[in-house]
């Protein structure tokens, strides 16, 4: 019996084998073309100006040879791992096994994240990358909202980012503006209301807003638009609001930015040294680490927050309809679904979770510039969502922390470090095409919780 | 015009730059029976669906819709979804279009968004679980569960709607516009690509649904079987207008329309036209 699984798999691999080895001997041929110029042969100009040249064939061997290799070894992976219906070579038992592990991993994660400032309290490294894991674990779910749930293409997410940074450092600076009449002439005056140390705590939910704001600004012209025109659209307002704080000195100081934005408040309480630190009553020496842990745990209540109110929203009414967009808008319509705010509040709801993020950003950072805001920050998000598997929270947080952690990692190795990136996410979409965790749980359930397979769930058009 | 209509077409025509695919088409949907539109391919048929349910909006005439209290509402001035929302007509389509990532459950209750909508009180008082909602979103599973088990898919409730068979797949989506509880029940081509068996099982769902929901229903069909054995009424269109209109055994044997079926040519079918005026 035990023979007969081994096989089946020998009989159904047995036409793959050709096919991969043509495969691999074409990639070698253009491989030969290519290198047989490149690394075959070097040329340089010899001592008297002429022209010198020698060959290199046993380079070139090692190339072709390489690339023989590894589309064999490309190929084998694709048939085995693959997303197509070939034999899998990981028994029941381990596939039940790793089930359960994945289970495990959403809490196992969270306790790690938890005792994360406890464990490295001394390694100052670890603290500020986690910071920075954290936030784009928050921007990828903000952004989840709009890409995963409602399949609305944005690659101007960076836009709400900028706004919630921005709002937050130059009201904090100023003060939060209001009116007030007086019997001088023009009888109207405006005047600042300083926050002090409440700063943060007010203005973090004010940057929220104005985000969600902007947010609804840009629904509004786009939702008309899909796919990639959507995605065009978007991308312009990601510049337009870049190029705006960099041209527009006399508010946002321009490319020189703002600084000097105040750093947030226990509750209140700042976390400086001097009497009236947090240090100091609760009687410990001061360190500027306990700044960093409560950034830290800052980040991940904010990040919380998001994920929560995700979850929440997803079995609502407006979640749902947010899903049933993605699948299909024009049954949509015919059941009745305003697409139009279903739209505009997916947006506001993914700005206000950025603008959060942002004036969080703000306060780490004490200062800001827009170039903090390029579309590279916009990539990189959806890049992780992408990667996480559209609509997936665990998901997301899993690519933030092997996109930013992954990143950090691969730092010894210089200047490999962008061509082993891209390799491992290369590897990761042959292996995984709709992300690390593709497949959909279901909102409500009479009976079986069971999760759908991401044949069926669609990616949005728009 | 004495009949009690749920739905009356009046001169209605539609224009596609110089193709004129509904031209001055008149007809009446009575209320709580069963109106069927025939007619051979091209006809005109999902033009008129796609202009009483607001995906299309008609060159010229008027579409009225009397609610059983008297309410009426001028479909050609509504747009989108508010057909749904405010005039509660409900369609499904030729092509089916579920959500076919979601489950057959989610199905029904997406398609009760808008009372729901109103429940979560725009979202907040779901947002913070209030009592009030979660009974809302109890009695909408109910509903979900009660139409489940009359269309016989509430095993499959939990199965995405994408993996059912086609023909499950039809009455889900049948279903689904119940679920939002019209007045008006617009199915185009409900029987398309079932078999003898799920025909049946379809025409008796929709008698089913007349008689214990009181639903007015529009269709469109191919299937004369289904079409002879539910219609009250029968409204039969060729190129853009209507060539006939009666109970089925009436429409089955009028001349005119066996022509259109059976394709006569021109002159025939005018001589055909004039015998029967």
């Amino acid at each position: 019996m035990s023979a007969n699984p081994a096989a089946a798999m020998q009989t159904s691999r047995a036409p793959g084998v050709a096919f991969i080895l043509k495969k691999a001997l074409i990639s070698a041929l253009v491989a030969l073309v290519l290198f047989s110029l490149m690394i075959g042969v070097r040329t340089e100009a010899g001592s008297d100006g002429q022209l010198t040249y020698w060959t290199r064939f046993g380079d070139l061997a090692m190339m072709v040879a390489t690339v023989f290799g590894g589309s064999i070894v490309v190929e084998l992976l694709r048939q085995w791992w693959g997303p197509v219906g070939t034999v899998r070579i990981v028994p029941p038992q381990v596939t039940s096994a790793l089930s359960l592990a994945g289970r495990l991993v959403a809490p196992v994660l969270l306790i790690f994240t938890f005792l994360v400032p406890v464990i490295f309290y001394n390694e100052r490294y670890i603290l500020d990358l986690g910071i920075l894991v954290l936030t784009y674990v928050m921007l990828g779910w903000g952004l989840n909202v709009v890409v995963g749930l409602a399949g609305l293409l944005d690659l101007g997410y960076v836009a709400f980012y900028a706004v919630g940074a921005y709002s937050y450092a130059l009201l904090a600076q100023s003060g939060i503006p209001y009116p007030h009449v007086s019997m001088v002439p023009p009888f109207v005056h405006v005047d600042f209301l300083q926050l002090g140390p409440w700063a943060f705590w007010v203005l973090l939910p004010v940057s929220g807003i104005l985000a969600a704001f902007w947010g609804v600004l840009l629904g509004f012209p786009v939702l008309r638009l899909r796919g990639d025109y959507l995605a065009i659209v978007t991308l312009a307002f990601g510049e337009i609001i870049r190029l705006v704080l960099l041209n527009w000195q006399s508010v946002t100081g321009g490319p020189n930015g703002v600084s000097g934005i105040p750093r947030p408040t226990m509750f209140g309480i700042p976390l400086s040294p001097g009497d009236d630190g947090l240090a100091f009553k609760l009687g410990i020496e001061f360190s500027p680490t306990h700044r960093i842990v409560f950034l830290f745990y800052l980040i991940l209540a904010l990040a919380l927050l998001t994920n929560w109110v995700t979850i929440r929203l997803r079995r609502l009414p407006i979640g749902r309809a947010w899903e049933a967009l993605r699948e299909d808008e024009v049954a949509c319509r015919a059941l009745g679904i305003n697409t139009t705010t279903t739209k505009l509040t997916a947006f506001a709801t993914g700005a206000m979770f950025g603008g959060l993020a942002g004036a969080f950003f703000a306060t780490r950072q004490g200062f800001i510039s827009p170039e903090s805001f390029t579309f590279h920050e916009s990539a990189l998000v959806l890049a992780i969502v992408v990667l996480g598997g559209m609509g997936s929270q665990l998901g997301v947080a899993l690519a933030a922390l092997a996109m930013i952690g992954g990143f950090e990692l691969f730092r010894g190795l210089d200047q490999y470090r962008m061509l082993v990136f891209g390799m491992a996410m290369v590897l990761l979409m042959i292996w995984r095409p709709r992300g690390l965790i593709g497949h959909r749980a279901p909102t409500v359930f009479l009976e079986r919780n069971q999760a759908i397979s991401s044949d069926l769930v669609k990616e949005g058009h728009g | 015009m004495s009949a009690d209509h749920i739905l009356s077409v009046d001169h209605l025509s539609m224009r596609f730059g110089g193709i004129v695919a509904v031209n001055d088409l008149s007809f009446g949907a009575e209320r709580h029976k069963i109106t069927a539109l025939i007619g051979p391919n091209g006809a005109g048929k999902t033009t008129v669906f796609n202009c009483i349910t607001g995906f299309y909006k008609p060159t010229s005439g008027s579409i009225r819709l009397t609610h059983d209290d008297g309410h009426t509402i001028q479909l050609e001035r509504l747009n989108d979804f508010r057909i749904s929302k405010q005039a509660k007509v409900a369609r499904t389509f030729q092509n089916i279009r579920l959500f076919p990532g979601m489950t057959a459950l989610e199905n029904l209750m997406v398609a009760q968004h808008n009372a729901l909508m109103r429940a979560s009180g725009l979202t907040l008082l779901g947002l913070i679980g209030a009592p009030s909602w979660r009974v809302a979103e109890k009695a909408a599973i109910d509903l979900a569960r009660t139409w489940l088990e009359r269309i016989g898919l509430l095993d499959r409730a939990d199965d995405a709607a994408g993996n059912l068979p086609y023909g499950d797949q039809r009455r889900l989506e049948i279903a689904r516009a119940m679920c939002t509880e019209p007045a008006l029940l617009c199915l185009d081509e409900p029987a398309a690509g079932l078999n003898a068996r799920e025909s049946a099982a379809l025409s008796e769902l929709l008698l089913s649904i007349r008689a214990n929901q009181g639903t007015s229903i529009l269709l469109i069909e191919h299937d004369m079987s289904v079409v002879m054995e539910i219609s009250d009424h029968v409204v039969v269109m060729d190129y853009g207008v209507k060539i006939a209109e009666g109970t089925p055994q009436h429409v089955r044997d009028d001349p005119r329309v066996i022509a259109a079926y059976l394709g006569a040519d021109e002159e025939e079918a005018i001589a055909v036209m004039e015998s029967g005026t």
